[in-house]
């Protein structure tokens, strides 16, 4: 399969450098090959001596890997951007409005427009939420909005995360660590900054604090230093100048939540969470979580906690609810998508089932509440035998899985050993809502590293990229 | 500030530290060692670094005879052994990424990278005069975390938690190192104030970065009493018992609160003690009792810090 067929991000049809990776273009032709192999090498040890590593589910406790970094930047312009943002705005506001929705009066349900058993049957769907009315009306208060580009150059949205997107703090620490290695690219181009996330985050957390809390105690609450992501949470914490606590350092009396320090109990009144619902509270869900912090869920209920995200918002990124972003756009903003969803097919439903048996070859199979590009059949890379296994998989269960076209992702060149190389990307931009919805420019760029892979996932093989949003 | 976050930085400081005085022991034993001796006593002073660090049983269960070699790699690179230079650094580094947003980077990268080093540390760095530039090294990256600490971090809470764990651990291991004279036997009693013994007490100086120190002090010919006093009593001296607590003191009062009455009360009666304390007292008393008596009140003291502050029951 030629990459000619792919939308290439850096350079036009016919060759030519599309007009804003110009700059780029000609620093990579004015600089000497070698030059740009110790700047890929520096980057690797500055990444190591930071301590930038994630862990790694599997391996001996506690194994920790780098991600690999690509010096090469993912570029958009500025125009380009504002119009992507706005659909992002767009989609954030109405998948809070969803949730809001779904946990009071159910209107979209009534309507008609989402079939009830999707949403009250999930196991997603949190009863416990049901009538609790949050401050702003804010579920989602930090999302990772998946983005790829196909075709002819269209963005589509891949996929809502709303329960604990991670990746931002490689999107800061790849933007420092270009600046520091080749600040002579931020001279040739106008680049918008991401550096005040930590505080845009902050802000908007404190903005959804317990009504009538004057100066709001925000804490961090990690799972721990064995968690893939537990780099993130320290960096965040550290960046935001707030605690980073366990679940064993808070304690709850009388529904409020307290963290044991040196002084003795300090009230929290907003908890930027990074453990998931069925861990949060072992006395409202998994009683076998050491992780979480017992009567917490009750304290929640009081109004007397804010919880960044909210519990119960899984429903709303489910891959099954996916399909109903665009009329969820339609009914609660009375507005048209400006953002495309990817076409999908519902294994539940008979025709789209049918069709998709007969097209297995051509399409990506996905389990609904699969995450992290774990358990999915990417159609025209399998072999008729794992197409033979997965269809007896899909056939026990078709409701557990939906299906997608092929998409052709588009690419972006990486520096591989003999030069530069096209390898396929794809887009996670953090939208934050609170009093307002907010965002920085860009997001974190993913990249398969692998030649002619799909899959993007750290977890996977994928590495990132700098994102640079700039003025032409 | 949070009492795990507070209880991990303290240990993070003990444990580098230890790693740095475990680095010196080895370093006043190896030189020890290489003084003229007789035959029968061969790698008797290995017996020592054993002894003052309480690891002697869990040695012998690893190794079978006590010779400089075991001794050197039990205690600085076998991870089985917890107090070892390898096991010390190894969790100074969880303890640091366990409160990584409460130490300045700087001090991560010294930490982390210190770790990554020892990786690659073999047992052929510790022979010969290759083993006393490995402890250089562990002395170095000691004091390169104590320079950044006290050069980029902020003096809060979490500072001087930092700073308690460094001063408890140094007053604990300088008790240690000057027991170590009284563990390694002199050939023959007429040896007693013979240039052997001359040169051991010299060693515990050096191994303590305190010989230059005594020369300016006391003008003089080394004398026990007064290498003792040097390393027990001199406020003015950085790693003596009572300049150790000067500062542990001190720290104690600016993180008191509520809970930390004890733990304040003890620090300023171990205090009180070297700052009116007389080195005729302590010899009448037994030199090796004295530090045997003075390790066991800065335990006690360690588990009312522990009481006080990272594991408080709350009222």
């Amino acid at each position: 399969m030629s990459f000619d067929s792919y939308y290439n991000e850096m350079y036009l049809a016919d060759g030519s450098v599309r007009s804003h990776y110009r700059p780029l273009a000609e620093w990579i032709a004015g600089t000497p090959a070698e030059h740009i192999q110790q700047l890929r090498q520096a980057a690797h040890l500055l990444f190591h001596r930071v301590g930038i590593t994630f862990a790694v589910y599997g391996e001996e406790a506690g194994a920790e890997r780098l991600i690999p970094f690509d010096i090469l930047p993912h570029i958009i312009p500025a125009a380009e951007w504002r119009d992507i943002a706005n659909g992002l705005r767009q989609r954030a506001k109405a998948l809070n409005a969803f949730l809001h929705d779904i946990y009071h009066d159910q209107e979209i349900l009534k309507a008609g427009k989402v079939p009830s058993e999707r949403v009250l049957e999930n196991k997603q769907y949190r009863p416990e939420m049901a009538g609790i009315d949050l401050p702003g009306g804010i579920y989602a208060h930090i999302a990772g909005i998946d983005l790829v580009r196909a075709g002819a150059g269209e963005y589509y949205v891949l996929e809502d995360n709303l329960r604990t997107p991670s990746g931002v703090s490689y999107m800061l620490e790849n933007r420092k660590m270009m600046m520091r290695l080749v600040p002579e690219l931020f001279a040739r181009q106008s680049i918008a900054p991401v550096e005040h996330y930590p505080d845009m985050l902050l802000e908007n957390l404190r903005s959804v604090a317990p009504n009538g809390v004057e100066n709001p105690t925000v804490v961090l609450l990690t799972p721990g230093q064995f968690n893939s992501a537990y780099f993130e949470h320290a960096f965040l914490a550290q960046q935001m100048g707030i605690e980073l606590v366990e679940g064993a350092d808070l304690l709850i009396r009388d529904d409020t939540v307290y963290m044991r320090t040196t002084a003795g109990p300090q009230r929290v009144d907003v908890i930027y969470r990074r453990i998931d619902d069925d861990f949060i509270d072992p006395q409202a869900f998994r009683p076998d979580s050491m992780l979480g912090v017992p009567g917490l869920v009750n304290a929640y209920r009081t109004g007397r906690v804010t919880l960044a995200n909210a519990i119960g918002t899984g429903v709303a990124d489910d891959k099954s609810i996916y399909p109903y972003v665009p009329e969820m756009i339609r009914f609660y903003l009375a507005e048209e998508p400006l953002l495309n969803n990817v076409p999908t097919y519902q294994l539940r439903l008979e025709q789209d089932l049918a069709y998709v048996l007969e097209h297995l070859a051509e399409l990506v199979v996905k389990e609904v509440h699969g995450s992290g590009g774990y358990g999915m059949l990417i159609g025209p890379a399998s072999t008729e035998h794992e197409r033979a296994a997965y269809r007896q998989r899909i056939l026990d269960a078709p409701d557990k899985f939906i299906a997608q076209p092929t998409l052709s992702l588009s690419t972006c060149p990486i520096f591989v050993e003999q030069g530069i190389a096209p390898r396929h990307i794809d887009l996670r931009p953090f939208v934050l809502s609170g009093k307002q919805v907010m965002m920085v420019p860009g997001g974190l760029t993913r990249v398969a590293l692998r030649e002619g892979s799909l899959v993007v996932n750290s977890s996977q093989g994928g590495g990132t990229k700098d994102t640079w949003i700039v003025e032409n | 500030m949070l009492s795990r976050t507070a209880s991990t930085l303290y240990w993070m400081a003990r444990y580098v530290e230890r790693a740095e005085n475990t680095a010196r022991i080895l370093d006043v034993t190896y030189r020890m060692s290489l003084l003229p001796k007789a035959a029968k006593f061969s790698d008797q002073e290995w017996f020592a670094p054993l002894n003052i660090t309480g690891t002697l049983y869990p040695f012998s269960g690893r190794y079978s005879t006590v010779t400089a070699r075991d001794v050197m790699h039990f205690m600085a690179l076998d991870p089985a052994n917890p107090s070892s230079i390898f096991s010390c650094a190894k969790a100074a580094r969880e303890s640091a990424r366990a409160v990584r947003g409460n130490i300045t980077s700087e001090m991560w990268e010294v930490i982390n990278s210190t770790w990554l080093e020892l990786q690659h540390v073999t047992e052929a760095r510790l022979s010969g005069e290759r083993a006393l530039a490995f402890f250089d090294w562990v002395k170095d990256r000691s004091h390169l975390f104590r320079g950044v600490t006290v050069g980029t971090a902020l003096k809060d809470g979490a500072f001087y938690f930092n700073r308690l764990g460094t001063f408890l651990e140094r007053a604990d291991n300088t008790a240690r190192i000057l027991d170590v004279k009284y563990h390694v036997l002199l050939p023959s009693v007429e040896d007693v104030g013979g240039a052997v013994d001359y040169y051991q007490w010299a060693a515990v100086l050096r191994s303590v970065s305190s010989f230059e120190a005594y020369r300016k002090v006391y003008r003089d010919v080394i004398t026990p009493v007064k290498v003792a006093e040097l390393l027990i009593l001199r406020q003015d001296m950085p790693r003596s018992l009572h300049a150790c607590m000067d500062e542990a003191y001190e720290i104690f009062q600016m993180i008191a609160t509520r809970y930390s009455g004890e733990a304040l009360r003890r620090a300023g009666e171990l205090h009180a003690a070297l700052h009116f304390g007389r080195m005729d007292v302590i010899f009448d008393h037994g030199l090796h009792e004295y530090l045997t008596d003075f390790l066991g009140r800065l335990t006690e003291l360690g588990s009312e810090v522990d009481r006080s502050f990272f594991n408080v029951a709350y009222a």
